[in-house]
């Protein structure tokens, strides 16, 4: 089924069409990304939420043309810059594209640094295998990203071990922007750190999207998080769109219109509201490698329909930049 | 000897792990140590959900595994049930093990992936000898799993971990818990590993859990919002100190320490119209290393309101400022 979302615009950095990824298990197919189509706006950010299991970390790997084993790109396509990327070879991938024109902040990353490394070392093997340059000119750029990511170049000449996590997350950042890509994915940047510092990390990816007119793919699994950093918010459950739409459609007086967005968002914990009860969705996500006939929320659904346990609805613009997936939105 | 009301009493309690020495310290004697827990003092009512919150390395989880007994203290008293349980022998901490039960944070690493869910819940009892024949013992099974609502536990006692979702094995390990029937549990981050969806319907099932049997809870966690909903009483730890301490609401929405009106600043919260702005976050930099703990009140160095005072006086203490809510800061009156 086609999803009817208007392509072909010229304020697109990204667009994707029919985006499929699938994981090949012994005991079947997983479709993880099921047919996917979004686009993402130069300068600005994107949110991708979900549940784990949902589909987002694997839509992000996709973007990156680096799906994990066994998964694969079963079909569609990721227009980057105005160039399909699905078709093209591995090594021209990496000589063009990653890192190049789309690169990631991977979740954990900042927990894998090399320990015997500098920072130094570590943030110059991927400028010298992407540009021939002298050192003093590697080093000099390295400089400059550092102090974009609010970081003194002292810290070229540490270990990962002698930075908090803060800074680490910093670093990692860093190395995501200095071969100047235009989208950057960022998964689940956040999540490790704490609050305090989790508030100096989306400040940081607010001033650097002015300063540097990025484009950014947020990806997390916090509703709160994401009326923080993201302009639309896109919301994914068993691999699917469910709904897109404005940081104003969504988290404003009206309120999402998809019933899985209005009960994740009724989940989530406010801290100034005294709640008795706070709200939870009976059941569990599907299992997809088993899912469900229809749509693929129905099973946890207040309001399906019979038409909900047989045929899966497409995401159809409800209003300006607003799409949903339900058969009970329709009008 | 009466009843008191409170279940739990600890004391000035600390913990200091040594640090690796250097050859100097090691030529010279010399000995730094890690202050996780460094002078802790709270009481928790029978029948009440104390709430323990802070940032990673505030020494939540080391005050814990204090309580729980799994490490020694190096210093104060711990008062479980009107006995000083402070230093126990083997067959007295076997004794209060029952009493006091533990949750941890990961449901997928806390159970051994080749036990069956009843040959989980029954590894208590047989270490502790409860229950005199396989049979009896499965009933006490399945009255624990009807407890968490693992229904019908017929049909979940023959389930690998693997065969359940997160928060059914989060169901799992709190009836694991609740199958020696303790007075207290202690929960390490019990949510933070589940899913958003199915984060409530866990919170539930603990609050349900607690009101049946009339348990107290000892609830560890970094998150203020659920501490707000779950908890009856609050307590912020900043580098192995309580720093305020009072009812949700009073912690909340009347903060006075300047470290929680920081924290509370910093949450998320789902609501339109902040994508532009940058937000301000009062205190500046990272919790510094428990090994370096710095002079006078420890929060000075990140504090945006921190006078000579703060530095050059004696470390400020928890100061009652009406109805059992406690600030420790010298300035909690000007700011």
């Amino acid at each position: 089924m086609m999803d009817k979302i208007k392509m072909k615009d010229e304020r697109n950095v990204l667009e994707v069409e029919n985006l499929k990824l699938y994981y090949k298990v012994s005991e079947g197919l997983v479709k993880a990304v099921d047919d996917v189509s979004f686009f993402l706006r130069k300068g600005e950010t994107l949110g991708l939420v979900g549940e784990s299991g949902c589909g987002k970390t694997t839509t992000g790997t996709a973007l990156m043309h680096m799906p994990t084993p066994p998964g694969y790109i079963a079909g569609g396509k990721i227009i980057l810059d105005g160039e399909d990327i699905v078709p093209l070879k591995e090594n021209e991938i990496r000589r063009r594209i990653r890192w190049e024109k789309i690169s990631m902040v991977f979740q954990g990353a900042m927990n894998c640094l090399t320990p015997v490394y500098t920072i130094g070392k570590l943030m110059s093997e991927t400028l010298q295998e992407h540009r021939k340059i002298e050192k003093t000119e590697a080093r000099n750029i390295m400089v400059k990203y550092l102090n974009y990511v609010g970081l003194s170049e002292d810290v070229l000449r540490r270990y990962p071990h002698e930075l908090s996590g803060g800074m680490k997350q910093r670093v990692v950042i860093a190395m995501a922007l200095f071969l100047e890509p235009k989208v950057i994915v960022c998964d689940e940047p956040t999540t490790a750190l704490d609050v305090v510092v989790q508030a100096q990390i989306i400040n940081l990816l607010k001033e650097l999207k002015e300063k540097l007119n990025l484009s950014f793919i947020f990806i997390t699994h916090d509703l709160a998080t994401e009326a923080e950093v993201s302009d639309r918010v896109q919301i994914m459950y068993g691999g699917k769109i469910m709904e897109i739409g404005t940081n104003q459609q969504i988290y404003g007086e009206q309120g999402p219109m998809h019933p899985y967005t209005r009960r994740l968002l009724e989940a989530t914990p406010r801290l100034h509201e005294e709640v008795e009860e706070l709200a939870f969705i009976p059941g569990t996500p599907p299992d997809l490698l088993r899912p469900p006939q229809g749509c693929k929320f129905h099973e946890r659904c207040d309001v399906a329909m019979e038409k909900c346990k047989t045929e899966e609805p497409d995401l159809i613009e409800v209003a300006q930049d607003h799409y949903v997936a339900c058969w009970r939105c329709r009008k | 000897m009466s009843e008191s009301k409170y279940l739990v009493e600890v004391e000035n309690l600390q913990k200091w792990f040594p640090a690796r020495r250097t050859v100097k310290e090691v030529i010279k004697g010399e000995q730094r140590y890690v202050k996780a827990v460094d002078g802790v003092s709270f009481k928790i009512e029978r029948g009440e959900i104390f709430g323990l919150v802070g940032e990673s390395g505030c020494g939540k989880t080391t005050t814990g595994k204090l309580i729980m007994k799994l490490l020694d203290p190096s210093g104060g008293k711990i008062t479980f049930d009107n006995e000083d349980v402070t230093h126990l022998d083997h067959v007295a901490l076997d004794k209060y093990r029952q009493n006091v039960q533990m949750v941890f944070q990961d449901p997928y690493a806390s159970m051994n992936p080749r036990f069956r869910l009843r040959d989980v819940l029954e590894e208590p009892l047989i270490i502790h000898k409860k229950g005199g024949s396989k049979a009896e013992r499965m009933e006490m099974v399945k009255k624990a799993l009807n407890e968490v609502r693992l229904q019908p536990p017929e049909e979940f006692m023959v389930r690998f971990p693997h065969m359940l979702s997160g928060g059914q094995r989060q169901r799992g390990a709190t009836a694991r818990s609740l199958i020696l029937n303790p007075k207290m549990i202690v929960a390490d981050e019990p949510v933070s590993m589940i899913d958003l969806s199915t984060r409530a319907e866990i919170l539930h099932m603990m609050k349900s859990v607690q009101r049946d049997l009339n348990l107290t809870y000892l609830y560890i966690t970094h998150d203020l919002s659920t501490a707000r909903y779950f908890t009856d009483k609050i307590a912020v730890m900043y580098l192995g100190k309580i720093v305020e301490m009072g009812s949700p609401s009073d912690v909340i929405d009347h903060s006075m320490h300047p470290y929680t009106k920081a924290l509370i600043t910093a949450v998320c919260e789902p609501v339109a119209g902040k994508v532009n702005r940058i937000k301000e976050v009062p205190i500046k930099g990272e919790v510094p290393s428990a090994e370096n703990i710095p002079q006078g009140c420890r929060f000075h160095p990140r504090c945006p309101y921190a006078v000579k005072d703060c530095w050059e006086k004696e470390e400020p203490v928890l100061e009652e400022v009406g109805n059992g809510h406690f600030v420790a800061c010298r300035r909690y009156k000007e700011i």
